[in-house]
């Protein structure tokens, strides 16, 4: 009798040590939502409380529930956790605020929406992540937030016609370009232009760029600078190819979409296919890198070479200011340097096309969450755009630019690139959308880019690009719609 | 005493078997009816029948991964249990500073599979450089890529299993061969390699099971490039995962057909070299 109570009391020991073991396991799992994205980011503004356990401590104000938000953007993390926990000390409502690592936002939400506590606040990408994501988005059409819409471009309506998403960013990304090269070149002798803002064609373009990698050292010898080409490296690693793969795809789908009165396709014909080889070409050859490096140049490393002034021009968007600004990375190019220009392709008309202007953020609120959740999350997302901690947040912090009429003037981002956006918009130039949110799956993407990128590094031909572009997108349409 | 803990033995069990069944078991349960169901969220599946199955088999890069995996598979096998043996071989004939050499050729095991992928990324990058190529510029680089990080990380570990296996061979029955007058290849191939056979099984499972199954160090090296053309089996069905809306279950499906593929192979091979053990 006695050696069997032994017995069970050393079973019970054990039991209870393993399953500490477990214990500790679970909570680790949950600070670090995906498993794979063990790197992600995340804090929790009540320390590691889960979300969704109701209020804890302070007197609530606006009924319960709590708010999970599934941030996407690493890049705007530090500001978000600074403003939930500022909401939390106003309202006594619990937010919760999780960024997914860089490029795991898909698996992260796919993996904690499955979760008891899932986010209540999530966002898609457009009308193809909403197509996997219609069933946990909750009509819109009655919140606030879409009252303050300035344009109804930026609601995110599926099939039924409901409000699915909300914009919350709007962003904008041309060719960044060093001024002051730009500048000093026109002074050469026989520069083919005389000042930046006579570049309003693909033409006079590839005729800029073509003039500068001809004659680098010639601007070297006379400026100091260290240029290496006049484009940055066009890398196609994982961290760039998205640039050409999807932005600089844009262009051609645009277009097209514009030729045929669209503003989607199950079959796209590729009209412009000529176009973006002709940008393609000159990005690879007036560059600072060989093109048979380029499957492993980073996004890291093109920046860096604009920072450091080894070349001209760099495709990119306005979310790179904060990047190409930021004393920390000691780059030589100065805000008052940079600007940005279209990306012009070569199509007729092209002197009045403007930057490329869109959003690819929609907020999302989970339909499967409690109605206090949800509405908590609502609540979170009216103080976010109306009061000045959160307005202030969105344009100055995080420098984003909203479509809500609740900001004005004074809250709005400011820097060189939405300036310049700003400016063209205002001589009367026409934005391009973005349509590539319309692509039919990632796996196009990956196919046009790993096309582009053997086509560059000579191993396949252009025809390969073509087939991608159009072939992959009727095969993949009828893939992720069968 | 030991009887009355014979008797509870379930509830020593207990703890581990839970973790097991959580762990995996039933993951593994969910991921075979899954592969049956169209999906967004793992919570929530509608029963779709052999749709997925048939999806895979229309799916060109899965077969190209299969093919791929395959030759990889055997090229690796072949390539670390020679260098394995050959190196145990080595540092079994009693060479000064043989403890340290085995500590040296063990240490890349402890290295993660995405380290060693980066890792091994610059470096051969580095090389290719020279020649204006890099390790994605075509599939058969990322290929040889993959066996030198493979044979570099895994030798040492097969290294220390035929080490032991060498070791066990009583010195008598290798005096004996010699004094038959055994010349040197005779002695290995009669004497040594039959006695290390045991071994060999466990150093063929687990390189043949780790080539299949290779997923980190692909990742890191080349992530399939270029056009998914050094894409192994666990990328593709990773990639099929993610990459496609409504593509969840296909991906589901292929990783089925995978483990049934693994399990067939590691089956057929234990068979095989276990049927050439000798007893001492």
């Amino acid at each position: 009798m006695k050696r069997n109570t032994i017995s069970v009391m050393l079973a019970a020991a054990v039991a209870v040590s393993a399953f500490a073991g477990c214990g500790k396991k679970e909570t680790d799992d949950e600070r670090t939502p995906g498993g794979s994205a063990a790197d992600a980011v995340q804090q929790t503004t009540e320390g590691t409380e889960a979300p969704g356990n109701g209020i804890s401590g302070n007197t609530p104000s606006s009924g319960e529930g709590s708010v999970y938000y599934l941030n996407f953007k690493p890049e705007q993390n530090d500001a978000w956790q600074k403003l939930a926990e500022r909401y939390t000390d106003q309202t006594g409502v619990e937010v919760v605020v999780i960024t997914a690592a860089d490029g795991t936002y898909e698996q992260t939400l796919k993996s904690e929406i499955a979760k008891t506590d899932a986010p209540t606040l999530f966002q898609v990408n457009g009308p193809v992540g909403l197509r996997n994501w219609e069933k946990y988005c909750m009509d819109l059409s009655d919140s606030a937030l879409y009252s303050h819409l300035t344009s109804e471009d930026y609601a995110l309506k599926n099939d039924a016609g409901e409000v699915a998403g909300i914009a919350y960013a709007i962003e904008t990304y041309g060719i960044i370009y060093n001024k002051k090269i730009l500048n000093d070149y026109c002074t050469l002798d026989d520069a083919v232009i005389s000042a930046p803002e006579e570049i309003r064609s693909f033409e006079t373009l590839k005729a800029v760029a073509d003039d500068i990698q001809e004659r680098k050292e010639e601007l070297n010898d006379t400026f100091g600078y260290e240029l290496k080409g006049a484009f940055t490296s066009a890398g196609m690693d994982g961290s760039s190819d998205w640039r050409f793969k999807t932005h600089l795809a844009n262009l051609p789908i645009y277009y097209e979409y514009r030729d045929r009165g669209i503003s989607s396709t199950d079959a796209i014909e590729g009209t412009y296919l000529n176009h973006y080889k002709q940008i393609w070409d000159l990005y690879i050859t007036d560059a600072t890198c060989e093109p048979g490096l380029l499957s492993g140049k980073t996004g890291d490393e093109a920046e860096s070479e604009f920072g450091m002034e080894e070349a001209v021009f760099y495709q990119n968007g306005t979310w790179e200011y904060g990047n190409l600004t930021n004393p920390d990375n000691g780059y030589l190019v100065t805000a008052e340097d940079m600007s940005m220009m279209p990306v012009y392709i070569g199509v007729e008309g092209e002197e009045n096309q403007g930057l490329c202007t869109g959003s690819e953020n929609y907020w999302c609120v989970n339909s499967q969450a409690s109605a206090g959740d949800q509405q908590a999350t609502l609540d979170f997302l009216n103080w976010v755009i109306t009061s000045d901690e959160g307005r202030d947040a969105m344009a100055n912090s995080m420098g984003f630019t909203t479509p809500f009429d609740t900001f004005g003037e004074e809250y709005t981002a400011d820097n060189v690139f939405i300036r310049a956006d700003a400016a063209y918009t205002a001589e009367g130039r026409t934005p391009v959308t973005w349509n590539f949110s319309t692509i039919p799956s990632e796996t196009w993407k990956n196919g046009v880019g790993s096309a582009l990128l053997e086509y560059a590094q000579g191993t396949g031909s252009w025809d390969n690009v073509v087939s991608a572009f159009v072939d992959g997108w009727a095969e993949e349409y009828a893939a992720s719609h069968r | 005493m030991e009887k009355a803990i014979r008797k509870q033995f379930f509830i020593f069990v207990l703890p581990t078997l839970i973790a097991f069944t959580a762990g995996f078991l039933l993951p593994f349960l969910m991921g075979i009816g899954l592969s049956f169901c169209r999906f967004t969220t793992v919570t929530d599946a509608v029963f779709t029948g052999l749709g997925n199955y048939r999806k895979i088999f229309s799916d060109a890069t899965f077969v190209h991964a299969l093919w791929y995996t395959a030759l990889f598979t055997i090229v690796s096998v072949i390539t670390i249990n020679v260098a394995a043996f050959t190196i145990a071989m080595l540092l079994t004939k009693g060479i000064r500073g043989t403890n340290l050499f085995r500590t040296v050729f063990f240490m890349p095991n402890l290295i993660g599979g995405i380290v060693l992928g980066y890792i091994w990324q610059i470096l051969l990058n580095g090389v290719l450089e020279r020649f204006g190529k890099t390790l994605t510029y075509s599939s058969a680089y990322g290929f040889f890529g993959l066996v030198i990080l493979m044979n570099w990380q895994q030798t040492g570990y097969m290294m220390m299993i035929y080490i032991a296996g060498i070791q066990n061979i009583p010195d008598e029955l290798i005096e004996a061969a010699k004094m038959d007058g055994a010349p040197a290849g005779t002695l290995l191939t009669n004497v040594i390699i039959p006695m290390v056979m045991p071994s060999v099984t466990i150093c063929t499972f687990l390189t043949l099971t780790n080539s299949f199954k290779l997923f980190d160090q692909n990742l890191a090296l080349t992530a399939g490039e270029p056009s998914n053309r050094s894409q192994m089996l666990a990328l593709n069905i990773f990639e099929t995962f993610y990459a496609r809306t409504g593509w969840e279950g296909a991906g589901q499906a292929k990783a089925v057909v995978f483990f049934l593929i693994v399990a067939a192979i590691a089956l057929v091979q234990n068979r095989f070299t276990k049927s050439r053990e000798v007893q001492q």
